[in-house]
């Protein structure tokens, strides 16, 4: 064997998340999770409504995390941590960061009456969604996260989404909350660093995770990290933060965007699109990409 | 000391007085001033709670099981369609061994809609697993919620307090609002030996399968077979205190009455009024008030009864397809018990209509012509 | 970097030991899902460049650092293949499980 040199990990060592967990092979949702305790330490309390992550927890009366978390409703993810981060200020513990884990569906749809109530007044909790853009734990039904063009068991090849997905970091930029930023499983580090940071700001964060699902994706379990990095560089999924609802940074700069075809083909959802679906499809990320360079740019 | 208030402000002196630390309301009429008065109390730190203004019902309840979960007590106020919209959280609060305390503000469900009294609102919300306490007068109100918050939180199960809109909420009446400290004596702080908090991480209300998920129940059901005890043992302690008794039902000339009339909530009093203009006319009426609706006191109604030959059950609710509800609880207690003792049911007051006593006069005069029901419902007041 | 112990499979014997509430009171750490796998990674420490990649995209918390290297727990790895797939130096091979 080789000399012997010292390992330099580019993430925090801390494990907060065992092994034994319910996930499927190469679960993005898992990774999201594993990544955030990193960065945000023993010092925290979790509310995550239905979602996969109820089941990759573990069945009462186990858990498969070292933290504390309240299983709440679907709908309440936002609000419930806003009701612990009360109650825990109440009986005298004013550290614990308190952070509502939802999916795509918990935060879109259902979720986003109590999340939209809960920034309005700026609540003191980080609110993560991990999106692997449909309802994959009831068995991958369209959600408003879902892509255009995307086929689910809701939206079957005859009939795909045909609507965009919906712009929430939008919606959240609209409450002029302190921080919002989009980050992904494929830049671990820049996800690491965007948690860490929305640990420090008082009020509400709103953090996008793209985390992508080999079962609901139609994908191999190997790729879930090379989706999720291709998915940042052809600006299906770019990172960048706002702040206060008006000052966009880019994180991740692209010399070169590259097309959407090699990230269409190898997952089985896209497998029934046309070439022309295709191009309007880049159109429309095209379009986007250019709406969110004016805010960046707009932002110097 | 005394003051005249509504019975909505008679929630938030109850609130104020049993120092709730989290609040979360959203407001509905008749319900407003509940929150109206305690947004005011938390502003000028005469309560020292945290107010979440929330967006919706649904949003108030999950606040206040995050909260409660988290260790603090917490209170919440709302009526009829806020109540039915909270329903999931209802069951998240029971389930979940919360013991959240809330006014409701009885009213009737819409369409088309109403404002006004009934009890279809709370009653909706029977096997929901939280206790219900039906009051009749604004003194009652205050006084049941700091018994409510000594009895849920022993149990850890939540509790609802409930008030006949307009009738209770917008009416104004004497009500002696007890010293602080006393509430205190009374009332200790609480302090669950089980909550959320990072020096202990435990995940609450995951995945139970039904290896498990029964034995939860099991375990609920028993907690509230304890309740009907500790409800007399807690109410006693608070006369001791306060000088008045807070029990499961309330009796008013039972003991020797031939015919008893069963009510619940603030008509209570009218049917009281009735009794005693009643036995002027030389008959023989009694009214028995159900205080506590869950968990449902059996044995006491039971025993109210014996001697009396007839029992008329007055419900402002209605269960569609069947009976009113305390009408089906009060034969569900007697069942095997009564002899055939002849149990009428009456409807009356849905949406608000006025209860008045010559609406109970109509009901006794209807009992004393028949030997027994001949109707499932009897209807009193309808205009058609 | 020390693995996590403590794997025990609840049993409740009696009514006093059964929560009053739905809660957590142990680890997942029982539940040994390294029989899901049907391939199997293994490392080539030859080519291995000690870059702790394969650590940092592990969703099953399988691969642990020990005296600088990385070491697969076989007990609850999946074989879900992102190790090998993320590799810079391809030193890891997924082989079928002999069962």
């Amino acid at each position: 064997m080789k000399k012997e040199k010292k390992m330099k990990l580019s993430l925090p060592e801390v494990e907060l998340m065992n092994s034994g967990h319910m996930a499927c092979q190469g679960c993005g949702a898992t990774l999201a999770m594993r990544f955030a305790l990193k960065a945000l330490g023993q010092k925290v309390a979790l509310c995550i409504p239905a979602c996969c992550w109820s089941v990759i927890d573990g069945p009462f009366p186990y858990s498969s995390l070292d933290v504390p978390i309240f299983h709440c409703a679907f709908e309440t993810a936002a609000v419930s941590a806003s009701g612990v981060k009360a109650g825990l200020e109440m009986v005298g513990d004013k550290e614990t960061t308190v952070v509502a884990w939802a999916g795509d569906g918990g935060t879109f749809d259902i979720g986003i009456q109590a999340l939209s109530g809960v920034a309005e007044r700026n609540d003191d909790i980080i609110y993560i969604c991990y999106d692997n853009e449909a309802y994959m734990n009831t068995g991958i039904q369209r959600s408003s996260a879902t892509p255009y063009g995307a086929w689910t068991t809701t939206t079957p090849v005859k009939h795909f989404k045909n609507r965009p997905k919906k712009d929430m970091e939008a919606i959240m930029a609209a409450h002029r909350i302190p921080y919002i930023a989009t980050a992904s499983i494929g830049y671990p580090e820049d996800l690491v660093k965007k948690v860490k940071k929305a640990k420090e700001i008082k009020g509400t964060k709103f953090l996008h995770i793209f985390a992508p699902c080999p079962p609901g994706w139609k994908s191999q379990p190997e790729d879930t990290i090379k989706l999720a990095r291709m998915a940042v560089q052809n600006a299906i999924f770019p990172l960048y933060e706002i702040e206060w609802g008006e000052k966009y940074t880019l994180n991740i700069k692209l010399k070169e965007k590259k097309p959407i075809n090699d990230y269409l083909k190898i997952q089985g959802r896209f497998r029934h699109l046309t070439k022309k679906e295709i191009v309007f499809i880049q159109e429309e990320v095209d379009k986007k990409w250019e709406r969110l360079l004016l805010c960046v740019n707009g932002s110097k | 000391m005394k003051k005249v208030i509504m019975g909505n402000h008679a929630l938030s002196y109850g609130a104020k007085l049993g120092r709730a630390q989290v609040i979360a309301a959203y407001p509905i009429t008749p319900q407003t001033q509940v929150v109206e008065l305690l947004s005011e109390m938390c502003a000028d730190k005469s309560l020292d709670a945290m107010f979440i203004k929330v967006e919706s019902e649904h949003s108030a309840m999950a606040a206040c099981l995050g909260a409660s979960l988290a260790g603090a007590r917490t209170f919440t106020a709302t009526s009829a369609q806020g109540l039915a919209l909270m329903h999931e959280l209802l069951h998240w609060a029971s389930g979940g061994r919360l013991p959240v305390v809330m006014g409701n503000i009885n009213r009737a469900m819409a369409p088309g809609w109403s404002i006004w009294s009934d009890q279809n609102d709370s009653l909706s919300q029977r096997d929901t697993g939280w206790m219900q306490f039906y009051c009749s007068s604004n003194q009652e109100v205050l006084d049941t919620v700091i018994q409510a918050f000594k009895v849920s939180e022993k149990l850890l199960i939540p509790s609802m307090v409930i008030l006949d809109a307009f009738t209770l909420s917008h009416t104004y009446e004497v009500v002696d609002i007890p010293d602080q400290k006393k509430v205190d004596e009374y009332l200790p702080p609480f302090n669950p030996s089980i909550k959320l908090t990072p020096e202990e991480p435990h995940a609450f209300g995951g995945l139970t399968s039904p290896e498990h998920y029964f034995e939860l129940r099991y375990k609920l059901q028993k907690e509230m077979e304890k309740a009907p005890a500790l409800i007399e043992k807690t109410g006693k302690e608070y006369e001791k205190m306060f000088g008045r008794y807070l029990g499961l039902v309330e009796k008013h000339r039972c003991d020797d009455a031939d015919l008893i009339l069963i009510t619940s909530g603030a008509m209570g009093s009218t049917a009281r009024i009735a009794v005693d203009e009643l036995r002027k006319e030389g008959i023989k009426a009694g009214n028995l008030r159900i205080k506590v609706f869950r968990p449902f006191p059996f044995e006491i109604i039971r025993n109210a009864v014996k001697g009396a030959k007839k029992i008329a059950v007055v419900d402002r609710n209605i269960s569609y397809g069947h009976h009113g509800m305390f009408f089906e609880e009060v034969k569900s207690a007697l069942y095997g018990y009564s002899d055939g003792l002849p149990v009428f049911g009456f409807i009356t007051g849905l949406g608000g209509r006025d209860i008045t006593p010559s609406t109970f006069k109509e009901i006794t005069q209807y009992t004393l012509e028949r030997d027994k029901p001949k109707e499932e419902i009897i209807w009193i007041g309808v205009k058609l | 970097m020390k693995k996590k112990k403590g794997a025990q499979k609840i049993v409740f014997k009696s009514e006093k030991d059964f929560p009053l509430m739905p809660m957590s009171i142990g680890s997942m750490l029982f539940n040994k899902t390294g029989a899901w796998r049907n391939i199997k990674p293994v490392i080539n420490l030859e080519k291995c460049i000690q870059c702790g990649i394969c650590w940092k995209f592990c969703p099953d918390v399988a691969i642990f650092i020990e005296k600088e290297w990385p070491v697969i727990d076989y007990e609850y790895c999946k074989g879900c293949g992102l190790c090998a797939e993320e590799c810079p130096t391809k030193c890891i091979a997924m082989v079928e499980e002999e069962k």
